[in-house]
């Protein structure tokens, strides 16, 4: 790797540079900051980015200098883009509206003169006139309301592509074509077949146009979640620079930048507080309700809101890489990407136009060979008909729709599912895995028991030097239990002894030495190993166990001294979450590192009958796998650092997080509060999401599977039935809004009541 | 009736034809701009084309204010944008493996083609 690579890279967005003459005078101008390396202008999307150790405002301001303005790439705000990106939507709707509004203004007249006033044949030369004149007028429509559609149509037939607007196009066009060739040239054709369609056209665009703008209202609202995660974002930032507070807005906010914030308002940017203490309410981001109390060297994060105290922190990470915006980063993918089930409908997308296309033009020539007269009214009618009918549209929407709401639902519940893959997965969970240490309890243990040994007595050792040479022997680790023991000497103010030779045995202990003295300390198999006698204790350890205590054992030169428990509390909601997921037909499994005894004690308490005890780390991913041998659908909640291997190996991989560590790499889902609901709750929205998928997917198969036979004639030899192109538009239109309207249903998914 | 049936059977021939056997022979765009263009339905130019092993960047210019040009995902990179009416959008891509990756809207509808090479 060059030295160049190695410098950080920062990108600039330049305002203007309206020649590409610019670029270069641009690009002087930064070259010649203290610290930058190089600078390279993409004229195109006016963008600039720079190599080199310099700040960003020093940058700005020598392209300021040389005659522009620049700003950096995050400076636009996600909720000033979703400002945007909606009042486009809204321009769009009245557009979508007013098109409508033309089209049905002479369509719906025509329709109802066709039936219920008079015939739409042309017969004598009059009745051509004022024919043609309505075609004139119906291509107006055409050109004013549907022209989108033609235009598209023609774009994808150039790139031999077809889609939506292809079916429509050909459609409407077959229709008024016709109509025009029985104005034009009405000997041409046969007496009974002399009729016009130009209502049909002006009917079909305007509603689809009608359908479209109902499905944008519809799509809107199946971004609820991410616009609320949005919203929580601050507008601005008081920061302290050259010793004045000033207010400005959070694209401005630099790393390092002093930050206060009041009572009452949000904190803007994530970082490290630097004096004075409050309380946070972090329930947007983790759904934990209870506000979190925060001092001097505690983490705020962004959007999270301030309540009592006034503090000042330091900026420890801004823009893109706030916590709350990788959160809205992650929901944003993965409500666009897409579960397997999906992607049989994309099979079926990329293939369906042409093949309604050509069962259009089949149907066609089956009722010229063997349809009553006039034959070639209703072939253009079933070609017509069938064009119109077929929606590809609702048939894409299904899955992509129901995984958009879906998704962000379970943000809000604190859940952040990875992607599609993960969402539908997770809905056929049959067995779960709970890490114990933190997952089950909370992961913050404390000692309960010092049992000084006779003999360790004997040697002059008291609970306090055992708890000094245990804590002086953890110090340096960060095992959940090694911290419990150093806590705690820290507690009763026991001053910690310098070590030499240490060495962790992976899964059983540790062992040193420490003023001379040889020192172990670990589980039963590691005195076992190390031949020590524990047999006059082994009672004692299993009666703390039965506690659902974490006995371990300490020796000093090769004498046991002792027995040193520590006991981990139970979460409190966790009993009645692992219920939940039982009651949902799930296994649960226990998996600890813990001895069986305290395994067993805390599994009984919690409820589970069935846990794997002792298992060293490296052995989590054998029981995940062990589990699919048998054929289970296996999730593995763990901590998502140390158990990172079975959360990848496992079906899905569950983090609980603690709000802030969102981008968790190895978890599919990553549960923002600490709590087991998290699972029950990602379990229920992933089950709801898919079997919203599945009504979406199989309700447009089958309105395409039902629709195009219909609109081709099926029904007549028997019933005499024929579709009208106009209730084909209708039945399309319908057909997509009522996929969006079904997946919007989601959105008043609860998770049940804890 | 025998020429309508064949001009009928000519015509699916004709649609079979250009949609699913006829394949594109031009080089992908190589432009260096690498910017491509929203509209209509369909990507242009919809074949692009990147070295591989490299970092690279392509950009997006949505023209097209219909919903289904909104969003524009790399299904096999875990891409997923938003692209904002008549706004640039800059896509950085990692270091990629040669092959043809596809890219689209949600529905498919637009869709388009990554070659690196």
């Amino acid at each position: 790797m060059s030295q160049h690579e190695l410098l950080p890279r920062q990108e600039l967005i330049i305002e203007g540079a309206g020649c590409a003459s610019c670029v270069g005078k641009i690009e002087s101008a930064l070259k010649q900051v203290a610290g930058v390396s190089s600078a390279e202008m993409n004229f195109a999307d006016r963008t600039v980015s720079v190599t080199g150790v310099a700040s960003t405002t020093d940058l700005i301001s020598a392209v300021e200098v040389a005659g522009y303005n620049a700003k950096t790439s995050t400076a636009e705000s996600e909720s000033d883009a979703l400002e945007e990106k909606e009042h486009a939507d809204f321009l769009y709707y009245k557009k979508l509206m007013r098109d409508m509004t033309i089209a049905l203004a002479l369509g719906v007249p025509l329709m109802i003169y066709g039936l219920f006033i008079g015939e739409m044949t042309i017969n004598t030369n009059t009745e051509r006139l004022v024919w043609l004149a309505v075609g004139l007028l119906t291509a107006a429509v055409m050109y004013f309301s549907g022209k989108h559609f033609y235009i598209g149509a023609w774009t994808s037939f150039k790139n031999h592509s077809a889609n939506m607007d292809t079916l429509i196009a050909l459609g409407t066009g077959a229709a008024w074509v016709y109509s025009m060739v029985v104005v034009f040239f009405p000997f041409a054709v046969p007496e009974m077949a002399r009729h016009v369609y130009f209502e049909a056209t002006a009917m079909i665009i305007g509603l689809i146009n009608l359908g479209l703008a109902l499905e944008l209202k519809a799509r809107g609202r199946t971004s609820m979640a991410i616009k609320r995660l949005i919203g929580l974002q601050a507008k601005t930032a008081r920061v302290i620079r050259d010793d004045k507070e000033i207010d400005i807005p959070i694209e401005d906010v630099l790393l390092g930048d002093h930050v206060r914030v009041r009572p009452g308002e949000k904190i803007s940017v994530d970082g490290i507080i630097l004096s004075g203490h409050t309380s946070v309410d972090e329930s947007m981001l983790t759904g934990e309700p209870m506000p979190v109390e925060k001092a001097t060297g505690d983490e705020l994060v962004a959007g999270t809101l301030n309540k009592t105290g006034s503090v000042i922190f330091e900026a420890s990470r801004v823009g893109k890489d706030t916590a709350l915006a990788q959160i809205i980063n992650m929901v944003k993918r993965a409500q666009n990407s897409k579960p397997p089930i999906g992607r049989m409908a994309d099979i079926i997308s990329a293939y369906f136009v042409p093949v309604v296309m050509i069962i259009a033009v089949l149907s066609a020539l089956v009722w010229l060979n063997f349809g009553p007269e006039p034959v070639i009214a209703f072939a253009i009618v079933s070609a017509t008909t069938v064009l119109i009918i077929a929606c590809p549209c609702a048939l894409g929407l299904a899955t992509p729709m129901s995984v958009m709401v879906g998704v962000g639902k379970a943000a809000e519940a604190g859940v952040l599912i990875r992607n599609g893959e993960a969402l539908q997965t997770t809905s056929r969970i049959t067995a779960m895995i709970l890490d114990k240490t933190g997952t089950i309890t909370l992961g913050s243990p404390k000692v309960t028991d010092v049992v000084v040994s006779d003999m360790g007595l004997e040697a002059g050792q008291n609970k306090e030097s055992i708890l000094q040479l245990a804590a002086s022997l953890e110090s340096g680790s960060e095992h959940p239990l090694a911290m419990a023991i150093v806590e705690s000497a820290n507690e009763l103010e026991i001053e910690l002894l310098a070590l030499n030779n240490f060495n962790a045995i992976a899964g059983h202990g540790v062992e040193a030495v420490i003023e001379g003295k040889k020192v172990l300390f670990g589980n039963e198999k590691l005195m076992q190993e190390q031949n020590i006698d524990l047999s006059d204790y082994i009672l004692q350890a299993q009666a703390l166990a039965a506690e659902a205590k974490t006995p371990m054992y300490f020796a000093v030169d090769g004498m046991f001294a002792a027995i040193i428990a520590v006991a981990d509390p139970i979460k409190e909601d966790s009993i009645s979450a692992i219920k939940r997921l039982q009651n949902n037909g799930i296994r649960v499994v226990m998996l600890t590192g813990d001895n069986r005894a305290t395994a067993k004690a805390v599994a009984t308490k919690v409820g589970i009958t069935e846990f794997f005890a002792e298992v060293l780390p490296e052995d989590k991913s054998n029981k995940v796998q062990e589990l699919q041998m048998e054929g289970e659908i296996v999730g593995m909640t763990g901590d998502g650092i140390n158990d990172a291997p079975a959360l990848a190996i496992a079906n899905v991989g569950f983090a609980i997080g603690t709000g802030t560590d969102v981008a968790i790499e190895s978890a599919d889902i990553t549960l923002m509060r600490g709590s087991l609901h998290g699972l029950a709750d990602a379990i229920a929205v992933s089950k709801a999401t898919l079997k919203n998928i599945k009504q979406n997917l199989l309700g447009a198969f089958f309105y395409n599977a039902a629709g195009v036979p219909v609109a081709a004639g099926i029904l007549y030899p028997v019933f005499g039935v024929l579709l009208s192109p106009v209730i084909a538009g209708a039945a399309m239109a319908l057909s997509s809004v009522t996929v969006v309207t079904n997946a919007n249903r989601l959105r008043f998914f609860k998770a049940q009541a804890h | 009736m025998m020429l309508i049936n064949s001009l009928g059977f000519l015509l699916i021939a004709g649609i079979v034809w250009w949609f699913w056997i006829y394949k594109p022979d031009g080089p992908a765009s190589t432009d260096s701009s690498k910017l491509i263009i929203v509209e209509n339905g369909v990507y242009t130019p919809s074949r692009i084309s990147v070295p591989a092993g490299e970092e690279a960047s392509i950009s997006f210019m949505r023209k097209d204010a219909s919903p289904c040009s909104g969003t524009l995902v790399f299904t096999d990179l875990d891409i997923s944008e938003d692209l904002a009416v008549g706004k640039v959008k800059k896509i950085l891509l990692p270091k990629l493996e040669p092959g043809k990756y596809v890219f689209g809207c949600q529905m498919q509808m637009y869709r388009g083609e990554l070659l690196v090479i």
